[in-house]
Protein backbone atom coordinates (compact mmCIF):
# COMPACT_ATOMS: atom_id res chain seq x y z
CA UNK A 1 0.00 0.00 0.00
CA UNK A 2 2.71 2.61 0.79
CA UNK A 3 3.97 2.00 -2.92
CA UNK A 4 0.74 3.35 -4.22
CA UNK A 5 1.27 6.73 -2.61
CA UNK A 6 4.92 7.12 -3.47
CA UNK A 7 3.49 6.01 -7.09
CA UNK A 8 1.28 8.86 -6.88
CA UNK A 9 4.14 11.20 -5.38
CA UNK A 10 6.40 10.58 -8.33
CA UNK A 11 3.69 11.39 -11.52
CA UNK A 12 1.28 13.62 -10.02
CA UNK A 13 -0.06 13.81 -13.86
CA UNK A 14 -1.82 10.18 -13.06
CA UNK A 15 -3.64 10.72 -9.89
CA UNK A 16 -5.92 8.46 -8.65
CA UNK A 17 -9.97 10.05 -7.85
CA UNK A 18 -10.65 11.01 -4.47
CA UNK A 19 -12.88 8.01 -3.76
CA UNK A 20 -10.12 5.67 -5.05
CA UNK A 21 -7.70 7.40 -3.12
CA UNK A 22 -10.28 6.78 0.22
CA UNK A 23 -10.87 3.58 -0.24
CA UNK A 24 -7.01 3.00 -0.67
CA UNK A 25 -6.95 4.79 2.88
CA UNK A 26 -9.73 2.61 4.26
CA UNK A 27 -8.83 -0.89 3.04
CA UNK A 28 -4.66 -0.20 4.22
CA UNK A 29 -5.94 0.98 7.64
CA UNK A 30 -8.00 -2.34 7.68
CA UNK A 31 -5.39 -4.57 6.76
CA UNK A 32 -2.24 -3.28 9.05
CA UNK A 33 -4.72 -3.65 12.09
CA UNK A 34 -5.79 -7.12 11.08
CA UNK A 35 -2.04 -8.47 11.26
CA UNK A 36 -1.70 -7.57 14.42
CA UNK A 37 -5.42 -9.27 15.79
CA UNK A 38 -4.70 -8.40 19.38
CA UNK A 39 -4.70 -5.02 19.04
CA UNK A 40 -8.21 -5.13 17.96
CA UNK A 41 -9.18 -7.59 20.64
CA UNK A 42 -8.00 -4.96 24.07
CA UNK A 43 -10.24 -2.81 23.63
CA UNK A 44 -13.02 -5.57 23.56
CA UNK A 45 -11.65 -6.89 26.60
CA UNK A 46 -11.39 -3.48 28.28
CA UNK A 47 -14.94 -3.18 27.50
CA UNK A 48 -16.35 -6.13 29.18
CA UNK A 49 -13.83 -5.58 32.31
CA UNK A 50 -15.23 -2.43 33.21
CA UNK A 51 -18.70 -3.45 32.34
CA UNK A 52 -18.27 -6.77 35.08
CA UNK A 53 -16.65 -3.96 37.65
CA UNK A 54 -19.82 -2.45 37.99
CA UNK A 55 -22.00 -5.43 39.21
CA UNK A 56 -19.05 -5.87 41.28
CA UNK A 57 -18.25 -2.46 42.60
CA UNK A 58 -21.83 -0.98 42.85
CA UNK A 59 -24.28 -4.16 43.19
CA UNK A 60 -25.39 -7.37 41.17
CA UNK A 61 -29.06 -6.70 42.28
CA UNK A 62 -30.87 -6.82 39.05
CA UNK A 63 -33.05 -3.58 39.58
CA UNK A 64 -30.16 -1.20 39.54
CA UNK A 65 -28.20 -3.10 36.71
CA UNK A 66 -31.40 -2.93 34.81
CA UNK A 67 -31.91 0.90 35.23
CA UNK A 68 -27.97 1.62 35.19
CA UNK A 69 -27.19 -0.92 32.82
CA UNK A 70 -27.75 1.18 29.39
CA UNK A 71 -25.32 3.88 30.99
CA UNK A 72 -22.44 1.54 32.09
CA UNK A 73 -22.27 -0.03 28.90
CA UNK A 74 -22.12 3.23 26.91
CA UNK A 75 -19.48 4.56 29.42
CA UNK A 76 -17.45 1.60 29.01
CA UNK A 77 -17.94 1.80 25.27
CA UNK A 78 -17.04 5.28 25.57
CA UNK A 79 -13.73 4.47 26.96
CA UNK A 80 -12.66 1.89 25.31
CA UNK A 81 -13.02 3.95 22.35
CA UNK A 82 -11.42 6.81 23.75
CA UNK A 83 -8.07 4.73 24.77
CA UNK A 84 -7.91 3.15 21.47
CA UNK A 85 -7.85 6.41 19.78
CA UNK A 86 -4.38 7.17 20.37
CA UNK A 87 -3.73 4.20 17.92
CA UNK A 88 -5.32 5.87 15.00
CA UNK A 89 -2.76 8.44 13.84
CA UNK A 90 0.30 6.92 15.81
CA UNK A 91 2.04 4.27 13.38
CA UNK A 92 1.57 6.46 10.41
CA UNK A 93 3.22 9.21 12.23
CA UNK A 94 6.18 7.33 13.20
CA UNK A 95 6.96 5.55 10.33
CA UNK A 96 5.72 8.54 7.95
CA UNK A 97 3.07 7.82 5.59
CA UNK A 98 0.85 10.14 7.29
CA UNK A 99 3.48 12.92 5.45
CA UNK A 100 2.93 11.40 2.23
CA UNK A 101 -1.35 11.50 3.11
CA UNK A 102 -0.85 15.26 3.53
CA UNK A 103 1.14 15.75 0.80
CA UNK A 104 -1.83 13.92 -1.74
CA UNK A 105 -3.51 15.71 -4.05
CA UNK A 106 -6.98 14.48 -2.70
CA UNK A 107 -8.24 16.38 -0.42
CA UNK A 108 -7.48 15.75 3.22
CA UNK A 109 -10.49 15.86 5.20
CA UNK A 110 -11.94 12.75 2.83
CA UNK A 111 -9.09 10.53 3.49
CA UNK A 112 -9.27 11.44 7.10
CA UNK A 113 -12.55 10.86 7.00
CA UNK A 114 -11.65 7.25 5.54
CA UNK A 115 -9.27 6.77 8.20
CA UNK A 116 -12.14 7.40 11.03
CA UNK A 117 -14.32 5.26 9.07
CA UNK A 118 -11.67 2.58 9.18
CA UNK A 119 -11.30 2.90 12.96
CA UNK A 120 -14.75 2.87 13.41
CA UNK A 121 -15.29 -0.62 11.77
CA UNK A 122 -12.15 -2.05 13.75
CA UNK A 123 -13.37 -0.83 17.42
CA UNK A 124 -17.12 0.65 17.37
CA UNK A 125 -18.53 -2.12 15.47
CA UNK A 126 -17.07 -4.86 17.46
CA UNK A 127 -18.58 -3.37 20.32
CA UNK A 128 -22.04 -2.89 18.90
CA UNK A 129 -21.80 -6.93 17.96
CA UNK A 130 -20.42 -7.46 21.79
CA UNK A 131 -23.12 -5.07 23.25
CA UNK A 132 -26.30 -7.63 23.17
CA UNK A 133 -24.79 -10.43 25.34
CA UNK A 134 -23.49 -8.15 27.79
CA UNK A 135 -26.88 -6.37 27.62
CA UNK A 136 -28.64 -9.79 28.36
CA UNK A 137 -26.08 -9.94 31.30
CA UNK A 138 -26.99 -6.64 32.88
CA UNK A 139 -30.65 -7.23 32.58
CA UNK A 140 -31.64 -5.20 29.65
CA UNK A 141 -35.03 -6.04 28.76
CA UNK A 142 -35.63 -7.71 24.94
CA UNK A 143 -36.50 -4.82 23.74
CA UNK A 144 -34.23 -1.78 25.38
CA UNK A 145 -31.08 -4.24 23.98
CA UNK A 146 -32.57 -3.81 20.41
CA UNK A 147 -32.64 -0.24 21.00
CA UNK A 148 -28.94 0.05 23.35
CA UNK A 149 -27.28 -1.42 19.87
CA UNK A 150 -29.17 0.90 17.49
CA UNK A 151 -27.70 4.06 19.86
CA UNK A 152 -24.39 2.21 19.82
CA UNK A 153 -24.44 1.57 16.46
CA UNK A 154 -25.17 5.69 15.28
CA UNK A 155 -23.02 6.92 18.18
CA UNK A 156 -19.79 5.05 18.13
CA UNK A 157 -19.02 5.97 14.51
CA UNK A 158 -19.39 10.04 16.55
CA UNK A 159 -17.30 8.92 18.65
CA UNK A 160 -14.41 8.24 16.30
CA UNK A 161 -15.27 11.09 14.35
CA UNK A 162 -14.80 13.32 17.27
CA UNK A 163 -11.54 11.47 18.76
CA UNK A 164 -10.10 11.70 15.42
CA UNK A 165 -9.55 15.49 16.09
CA UNK A 166 -8.15 14.87 19.59
CA UNK A 167 -6.05 12.30 18.13
CA UNK A 168 -4.76 14.63 15.57
CA UNK A 169 -4.02 17.29 18.09
CA UNK A 170 -2.13 15.60 20.56
CA UNK A 171 0.38 13.53 18.06
CA UNK A 172 3.45 13.35 18.89
CA UNK A 173 3.23 15.13 22.31
CA UNK A 174 4.26 13.50 25.67
CA UNK A 175 1.69 11.41 27.81
CA UNK A 176 -0.80 12.26 24.41
CA UNK A 177 -3.10 9.86 26.22
CA UNK A 178 -3.98 11.57 29.24
CA UNK A 179 -4.09 15.13 26.94
CA UNK A 180 -6.53 13.25 24.51
CA UNK A 181 -9.20 12.10 27.07
CA UNK A 182 -9.08 15.62 28.65
CA UNK A 183 -9.74 17.76 25.74
CA UNK A 184 -12.61 14.94 24.21
CA UNK A 185 -14.65 13.70 27.16
CA UNK A 186 -16.33 17.04 27.72
CA UNK A 187 -16.99 16.57 23.86
CA UNK A 188 -18.80 13.15 23.93
CA UNK A 189 -21.54 14.30 26.44
CA UNK A 190 -24.17 14.91 24.10
CA UNK A 191 -23.65 11.53 22.67
CA UNK A 192 -23.58 9.76 25.95
CA UNK A 193 -26.98 11.43 27.24
CA UNK A 194 -28.71 10.53 24.03
CA UNK A 195 -27.60 7.32 23.98
CA UNK A 196 -28.97 6.55 27.14
CA UNK A 197 -31.53 8.54 27.24
CA UNK A 198 -33.01 6.66 24.54
CA UNK A 199 -32.67 3.60 26.04
CA UNK A 200 -34.16 4.56 29.23
CA UNK A 201 -37.08 6.01 27.44
CA UNK A 202 -37.60 2.79 25.14
CA UNK A 203 -37.22 1.04 28.69
CA UNK A 204 -40.26 2.75 29.92
CA UNK A 205 -41.91 1.75 26.93
CA UNK A 206 -41.76 5.56 25.46
CA UNK A 207 -41.75 6.23 21.46
CA UNK A 208 -37.92 6.75 20.85
CA UNK A 209 -37.66 7.69 17.06
CA UNK A 210 -37.12 11.81 17.98
CA UNK A 211 -34.04 10.67 20.06
CA UNK A 212 -32.68 8.35 17.07
CA UNK A 213 -33.34 11.36 14.49
CA UNK A 214 -31.36 13.46 16.63
CA UNK A 215 -28.69 11.46 17.15
CA UNK A 216 -28.30 10.41 13.43
CA UNK A 217 -28.53 14.42 13.40
CA UNK A 218 -25.07 14.05 15.32
CA UNK A 219 -23.87 11.20 13.22
CA UNK A 220 -24.47 14.18 9.88
CA UNK A 221 -23.21 17.05 11.91
CA UNK A 222 -19.79 14.87 12.71
CA UNK A 223 -19.43 13.14 9.33
CA UNK A 224 -19.58 16.94 7.81
CA UNK A 225 -17.50 18.99 10.76
CA UNK A 226 -15.02 16.64 12.37
CA UNK A 227 -12.95 15.62 9.06
CA UNK A 228 -12.18 19.48 8.16
CA UNK A 229 -11.27 20.27 12.19
CA UNK A 230 -9.28 17.20 12.16
CA UNK A 231 -7.38 17.31 9.01
CA UNK A 232 -6.84 20.70 10.07
CA UNK A 233 -5.17 19.57 13.26
CA UNK A 234 -3.22 17.16 11.54
CA UNK A 235 -1.48 19.43 9.33
CA UNK A 236 -0.42 21.84 12.60
CA UNK A 237 1.12 18.56 14.12
CA UNK A 238 2.58 17.94 11.33
CA UNK A 239 4.45 21.47 10.81
CA UNK A 240 5.19 21.12 14.24
CA UNK A 241 7.53 18.02 14.48
CA UNK B 1 -31.47 50.14 53.54
CA UNK B 2 -33.04 46.79 53.27
CA UNK B 3 -31.59 46.12 56.93
CA UNK B 4 -32.61 47.62 60.07
CA UNK B 5 -29.23 47.86 61.85
CA UNK B 6 -25.60 46.38 61.28
CA UNK B 7 -25.74 43.32 62.73
CA UNK B 8 -29.54 42.45 60.83
CA UNK B 9 -26.70 43.37 57.48
CA UNK B 10 -24.41 40.87 58.85
CA UNK B 11 -26.51 37.71 59.76
CA UNK B 12 -28.65 38.21 56.38
CA UNK B 13 -31.45 36.27 58.36
CA UNK B 14 -29.61 33.27 58.85
CA UNK B 15 -28.28 33.73 54.94
CA UNK B 16 -25.08 35.38 56.12
CA UNK B 17 -22.58 32.68 56.18
CA UNK B 18 -23.42 31.79 53.02
CA UNK B 19 -23.84 35.05 51.36
CA UNK B 20 -20.48 36.17 53.12
CA UNK B 21 -18.60 33.15 52.06
CA UNK B 22 -19.11 33.43 48.20
CA UNK B 23 -18.29 37.12 48.43
CA UNK B 24 -15.26 36.21 50.46
CA UNK B 25 -13.94 33.64 47.90
CA UNK B 26 -15.42 35.80 44.98
CA UNK B 27 -12.71 38.71 46.27
CA UNK B 28 -9.95 36.30 46.81
CA UNK B 29 -9.98 34.61 43.91
CA UNK B 30 -10.36 37.59 42.05
CA UNK B 31 -7.68 39.71 44.17
CA UNK B 32 -5.07 36.35 44.00
CA UNK B 33 -5.53 36.06 39.83
CA UNK B 34 -5.06 40.35 39.68
CA UNK B 35 -1.73 40.31 42.13
CA UNK B 36 -0.34 37.23 40.51
CA UNK B 37 -0.98 38.84 36.79
CA UNK B 38 0.94 42.47 38.10
CA UNK B 39 3.88 40.05 39.44
CA UNK B 40 4.25 38.14 36.83
CA UNK B 41 4.71 41.43 34.64
CA UNK B 42 7.29 42.73 36.69
CA UNK B 43 9.31 39.63 37.10
CA UNK B 44 9.02 39.17 33.21
CA UNK B 45 9.95 43.08 32.59
CA UNK B 46 13.08 42.19 35.31
CA UNK B 47 14.36 38.95 34.07
CA UNK B 48 14.21 40.85 30.62
CA UNK B 49 16.54 43.59 31.80
CA UNK B 50 19.18 41.45 33.48
CA UNK B 51 19.45 39.62 30.55
CA UNK B 52 20.11 42.84 28.94
CA UNK B 53 22.11 44.06 31.32
CA UNK B 54 24.56 41.04 30.72
CA UNK B 55 24.77 41.38 27.02
CA UNK B 56 25.58 44.79 27.37
CA UNK B 57 28.67 43.98 29.53
CA UNK B 58 29.38 41.45 26.79
CA UNK B 59 29.61 43.72 24.17
CA UNK B 60 31.29 46.43 25.86
CA UNK B 61 34.38 44.15 27.36
CA UNK B 62 37.20 44.02 25.36
CA UNK B 63 37.54 41.89 22.35
CA UNK B 64 39.43 40.77 19.49
CA UNK B 65 36.77 40.92 17.07
CA UNK B 66 33.18 42.63 17.55
CA UNK B 67 30.05 41.42 16.28
CA UNK B 68 26.90 42.83 15.26
CA UNK B 69 23.32 41.29 15.60
CA UNK B 70 21.03 42.46 13.60
CA UNK B 71 17.57 42.36 14.66
CA UNK B 72 14.46 42.62 12.71
CA UNK B 73 11.95 44.31 13.78
CA UNK B 74 8.56 42.47 13.70
CA UNK B 75 6.03 45.51 14.03
CA UNK C 1 -8.62 49.59 5.97
CA UNK C 2 -5.82 46.90 5.57
CA UNK C 3 -2.99 49.50 7.31
CA UNK C 4 -5.62 49.65 10.56
CA UNK C 5 -5.73 46.10 10.39
CA UNK C 6 -1.77 45.12 10.37
CA UNK C 7 -1.50 48.06 13.46
CA UNK C 8 -3.97 45.92 15.19
CA UNK C 9 -2.38 42.80 14.93
CA UNK C 10 1.15 44.52 15.97
CA UNK C 11 1.99 44.16 19.20
CA UNK C 12 4.21 47.20 19.60
CA UNK C 13 0.88 48.75 19.24
CA UNK C 14 -1.59 46.73 21.56
CA UNK C 15 0.90 47.65 24.16
CA UNK C 16 0.84 51.43 23.97
CA UNK C 17 -3.20 51.48 23.66
CA UNK C 18 -3.51 49.30 26.77
CA UNK C 19 -1.11 51.04 28.94
CA UNK C 20 -3.87 54.42 28.16
CA UNK C 21 -6.62 51.96 28.80
CA UNK C 22 -5.79 50.30 31.38
CA UNK C 23 -6.32 52.22 34.61
CA UNK C 24 -9.49 53.54 32.98
CA UNK C 25 -10.93 49.93 32.86
CA UNK C 26 -9.48 48.92 36.22
CA UNK C 27 -11.09 51.84 37.94
CA UNK C 28 -14.12 52.62 36.39
CA UNK C 29 -14.83 48.58 36.88
CA UNK C 30 -14.09 48.44 40.36
CA UNK C 31 -16.15 51.78 40.65
CA UNK C 32 -19.17 49.79 38.86
CA UNK C 33 -18.67 46.49 40.49
CA UNK C 34 -18.44 48.31 43.95
CA UNK C 35 -21.40 50.17 43.47
CA UNK C 36 -23.41 47.40 41.88
CA UNK C 37 -22.45 45.06 44.62
CA UNK C 38 -22.75 47.28 47.74
CA UNK C 39 -26.58 48.72 46.32
CA UNK C 40 -27.38 45.03 45.53
CA UNK C 41 -26.40 43.65 49.51
CA UNK C 42 -27.00 46.34 51.19
CA UNK C 43 -29.92 48.38 49.33
CA UNK C 44 -31.61 46.00 47.13
CA UNK C 45 -35.27 44.89 48.49
CA UNK C 46 -35.65 41.27 49.84
CA UNK C 47 -36.43 38.33 47.94
CA UNK C 48 -39.77 37.17 48.31
CA UNK C 49 -39.58 33.61 47.87
CA UNK C 50 -35.44 33.33 48.65
CA UNK C 51 -35.02 35.81 51.41
CA UNK C 52 -31.48 37.31 51.71
CA UNK C 53 -29.70 34.06 49.71
CA UNK C 54 -30.50 35.48 46.51
CA UNK C 55 -27.89 38.96 47.28
CA UNK C 56 -25.29 35.96 45.76
CA UNK C 57 -26.82 36.62 42.41
CA UNK C 58 -24.66 40.30 42.08
CA UNK C 59 -21.81 37.87 41.93
CA UNK C 60 -22.82 34.50 40.68
CA UNK C 61 -24.44 36.51 37.64
CA UNK C 62 -21.79 38.26 36.51
CA UNK C 63 -19.67 35.66 36.98
CA UNK C 64 -21.37 33.20 34.87
CA UNK C 65 -22.21 35.54 31.76
CA UNK C 66 -18.40 36.23 32.21
CA UNK C 67 -17.27 32.74 31.78
CA UNK C 68 -19.07 31.46 28.95
CA UNK C 69 -18.27 34.90 27.34
CA UNK C 70 -14.83 35.08 27.64
CA UNK C 71 -14.93 31.59 25.74
CA UNK C 72 -17.02 32.94 23.16
CA UNK C 73 -14.18 35.54 22.30
CA UNK C 74 -11.33 33.15 22.59
CA UNK C 75 -13.29 30.92 19.58
CA UNK C 76 -13.58 34.59 18.00
CA UNK C 77 -9.95 34.92 18.67
CA UNK C 78 -8.95 31.24 17.69
CA UNK C 79 -10.79 32.33 14.23
CA UNK C 80 -8.57 35.35 13.42
CA UNK C 81 -5.51 33.26 14.42
CA UNK C 82 -6.22 30.53 12.05
CA UNK C 83 -7.67 33.17 8.96
CA UNK C 84 -5.63 35.68 9.24
CA UNK C 85 -2.36 34.42 11.55
CA UNK C 86 -2.73 37.13 13.84
CA UNK C 87 0.02 37.25 16.45
CA UNK C 88 -2.18 39.67 19.00
CA UNK C 89 -5.03 36.94 18.82
CA UNK C 90 -3.00 34.05 20.11
CA UNK C 91 -2.05 36.43 22.59
CA UNK C 92 -5.38 36.76 23.69
CA UNK C 93 -6.17 33.41 24.07
CA UNK C 94 -3.45 32.46 25.96
CA UNK C 95 -3.87 35.11 28.59
CA UNK C 96 -7.47 35.08 28.93
CA UNK C 97 -8.05 30.87 29.20
CA UNK C 98 -6.85 30.98 33.28
CA UNK C 99 -8.84 33.93 33.88
CA UNK C 100 -11.96 32.33 32.30
CA UNK C 101 -11.39 29.14 33.98
CA UNK C 102 -11.32 31.32 37.10
CA UNK C 103 -14.16 32.80 36.74
CA UNK C 104 -16.27 29.12 35.49
CA UNK C 105 -14.76 28.20 38.93
CA UNK C 106 -16.53 31.09 40.58
CA UNK C 107 -20.19 30.80 39.29
CA UNK C 108 -19.88 27.11 40.16
CA UNK C 109 -18.86 27.99 43.47
CA UNK C 110 -21.27 30.94 43.99
CA UNK C 111 -24.14 28.60 42.44
CA UNK C 112 -23.41 25.44 45.05
CA UNK C 113 -23.11 27.77 47.67
CA UNK C 114 -26.20 29.61 46.75
CA UNK C 115 -27.89 26.03 46.09
CA UNK C 116 -27.31 25.36 49.86
CA UNK C 117 -30.05 27.28 51.59
CA UNK C 118 -32.45 27.07 48.61
CA UNK C 119 -32.15 23.20 47.17
CA UNK C 120 -31.01 22.14 50.84
CA UNK C 121 -27.66 20.22 48.97
CA UNK C 122 -24.52 21.68 48.08
CA UNK C 123 -24.58 20.03 44.52
CA UNK C 124 -27.87 19.73 42.73
CA UNK C 125 -26.97 18.17 38.72
CA UNK C 126 -29.02 21.16 37.80
CA UNK C 127 -28.91 21.80 34.13
CA UNK C 128 -26.91 25.17 34.53
CA UNK C 129 -24.55 23.31 37.29
CA UNK C 130 -23.91 20.77 34.88
CA UNK C 131 -23.47 23.16 32.19
CA UNK C 132 -20.70 25.19 33.70
CA UNK C 133 -18.98 21.99 35.25
CA UNK C 134 -18.53 20.82 31.24
CA UNK C 135 -17.53 24.70 30.22
CA UNK C 136 -14.45 24.43 32.85
CA UNK C 137 -13.38 21.30 31.64
CA UNK C 138 -13.07 22.78 28.10
CA UNK C 139 -11.18 25.73 29.97
CA UNK C 140 -8.85 22.81 31.41
CA UNK C 141 -8.62 21.21 27.77
CA UNK C 142 -7.19 24.63 25.87
CA UNK C 143 -5.15 25.33 28.93
CA UNK C 144 -3.34 21.88 29.12
CA UNK C 145 -3.23 21.37 25.59
CA UNK C 146 -1.37 25.19 25.25
CA UNK C 147 0.59 24.00 27.71
CA UNK C 148 1.48 20.95 26.35
CA UNK C 149 3.08 22.08 23.06
CA UNK C 150 6.22 24.08 23.34
CA UNK C 151 6.52 25.57 19.93
CA UNK C 152 4.65 28.69 19.47
CA UNK C 153 3.31 29.19 16.05
CA UNK C 154 1.46 25.29 16.27
CA UNK C 155 0.59 25.71 19.76
CA UNK C 156 -1.58 28.94 18.47
CA UNK C 157 -2.97 27.29 15.95
CA UNK C 158 -3.50 23.78 17.77
CA UNK C 159 -5.41 25.96 20.59
CA UNK C 160 -7.68 27.36 17.90
CA UNK C 161 -8.78 24.39 16.08
CA UNK C 162 -9.66 23.21 19.49
CA UNK C 163 -11.82 26.44 20.92
CA UNK C 164 -13.13 26.72 17.48
CA UNK C 165 -14.39 22.50 18.06
CA UNK C 166 -15.63 23.69 21.45
CA UNK C 167 -17.52 26.71 20.56
CA UNK C 168 -19.21 24.54 17.97
CA UNK C 169 -20.14 22.13 20.78
CA UNK C 170 -21.11 24.62 23.50
CA UNK C 171 -24.71 24.68 22.03
CA UNK C 172 -24.87 21.23 21.64
CA UNK C 173 -23.59 20.31 25.08
CA UNK C 174 -26.16 22.68 26.60
CA UNK C 175 -29.01 21.47 24.66
CA UNK C 176 -28.53 17.87 25.53
CA UNK C 177 -28.10 18.71 29.06
CA UNK C 178 -31.33 20.42 29.66
CA UNK C 179 -32.86 17.85 27.82
CA UNK C 180 -30.84 15.23 30.40
CA UNK C 181 -31.95 17.55 33.46
CA UNK C 182 -36.43 17.04 32.07
CA UNK C 183 -35.35 13.53 31.73
CA UNK C 184 -33.98 12.70 35.57
CA UNK C 185 -35.89 16.20 37.11
CA UNK C 186 -39.13 17.19 36.07
CA UNK C 187 -39.39 20.20 38.18
CA UNK C 188 -36.42 21.93 38.75
CA UNK C 189 -36.37 25.30 41.13
CA UNK C 190 -35.25 28.13 38.98
CA UNK C 191 -32.50 30.39 40.38
CA UNK C 192 -32.26 33.09 38.25
CA UNK C 193 -35.77 33.36 35.88
CA UNK C 194 -37.79 35.29 37.74
CA UNK C 195 -41.52 36.18 36.10
CA UNK C 196 -40.07 39.94 36.17
CA UNK C 197 -37.39 41.54 38.72
CA UNK C 198 -37.92 44.66 39.90
CA UNK C 199 -35.56 47.55 39.01
CA UNK C 200 -34.11 47.92 42.56
CA UNK C 201 -32.31 44.29 41.83
CA UNK C 202 -31.68 44.15 38.26
CA UNK C 203 -30.02 48.05 37.86
CA UNK C 204 -27.52 46.73 40.96
CA UNK C 205 -27.22 43.60 38.90
CA UNK C 206 -26.34 45.62 35.52
CA UNK C 207 -23.53 47.54 37.22
CA UNK C 208 -22.34 44.53 38.44
CA UNK C 209 -21.89 42.73 34.98
CA UNK C 210 -20.38 45.67 33.58
CA UNK C 211 -18.31 46.03 36.19
CA UNK C 212 -16.45 42.92 36.06
CA UNK C 213 -16.46 43.05 32.46
CA UNK C 214 -14.13 46.44 32.67
CA UNK C 215 -12.45 44.76 35.34
CA UNK C 216 -11.94 41.62 32.90
CA UNK C 217 -10.57 44.23 30.32
CA UNK C 218 -7.86 45.07 32.51
CA UNK C 219 -6.60 41.63 33.25
CA UNK C 220 -6.99 40.59 29.71
CA UNK C 221 -4.53 43.61 28.92
CA UNK C 222 -1.86 43.16 31.84
CA UNK C 223 -1.77 39.64 31.61
CA UNK C 224 -1.32 40.18 27.19
CA UNK C 225 1.02 43.00 27.68
CA UNK C 226 3.11 40.09 30.23
CA UNK C 227 3.33 37.95 26.95
CA UNK C 228 3.85 39.99 24.15
CA UNK C 229 6.75 41.35 26.88
CA UNK C 230 7.91 37.35 27.10
CA UNK C 231 7.15 36.37 23.21
CA UNK C 232 8.73 40.06 21.82
CA UNK C 233 11.67 40.28 24.04
CA UNK C 234 14.47 40.21 21.45
CA UNK C 235 13.04 42.83 19.61
CA UNK C 236 14.43 46.53 19.65
CA UNK C 237 10.86 48.38 21.07
CA UNK C 238 10.72 45.70 24.08
CA UNK C 239 14.15 46.60 24.71
CA UNK C 240 14.18 50.20 24.09
CA UNK C 241 10.23 50.25 26.63
CA UNK C 242 12.44 48.21 29.33
CA UNK C 243 15.32 50.74 29.52
CA UNK C 244 12.76 53.58 29.26
CA UNK C 245 11.06 52.00 32.21
CA UNK C 246 14.11 51.35 34.19
CA UNK C 247 15.55 55.11 34.50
Amino acid sequence: MTTEFTVTLRSPDTSVGTATAMKAVFIRDLKIALRQPQDLLNPLLFFVMVVTLFPLGVSPEVSFLQQAGSGILWVAALLSVLLSLDHLYRHDFDDGTLEQLVLQPQPLFLLVMAKSLAHWVLTGLPLVLLAPVLGVMVHLQGNSVAVLCLTLLIGTPVLSLIGSIGAALTLGLRAAGVLLSLLIIPLYIPVLIFGTGTVTAASEGAPVGGQLALMGAFLVLALTLAPFASAAALRISLSNS
Amino acid sequence: MAFDSFGAFIAMEGHGPYVWSCYFVFFVLMGAIAFWSLRQRRFVIAQQRRRMNSTQVRNTSPAGASFTRIEPSQD
Amino acid sequence: MWQIFHKLGSPKWFFGIAATLMPWLLWVGVAMLAAGIGWGLAFAPQDYLQGNSYRIIFIHVPAAFLAQSVYIMMAVAGLVTLVWRMKLADVFVKAVAPVGAILTFLALFTGAVWGKPTWGTWWIWDARLTSMLILLFLYFGVIALGAAISDEKSSARAVAVLVLVGVVNIPIIKYSVEWWNTLHQPATFKLTEKPSMPPEMWVPLLLSVLGLYLVFGWLACLRMQTEILLREGRTRWVKELIQARGS
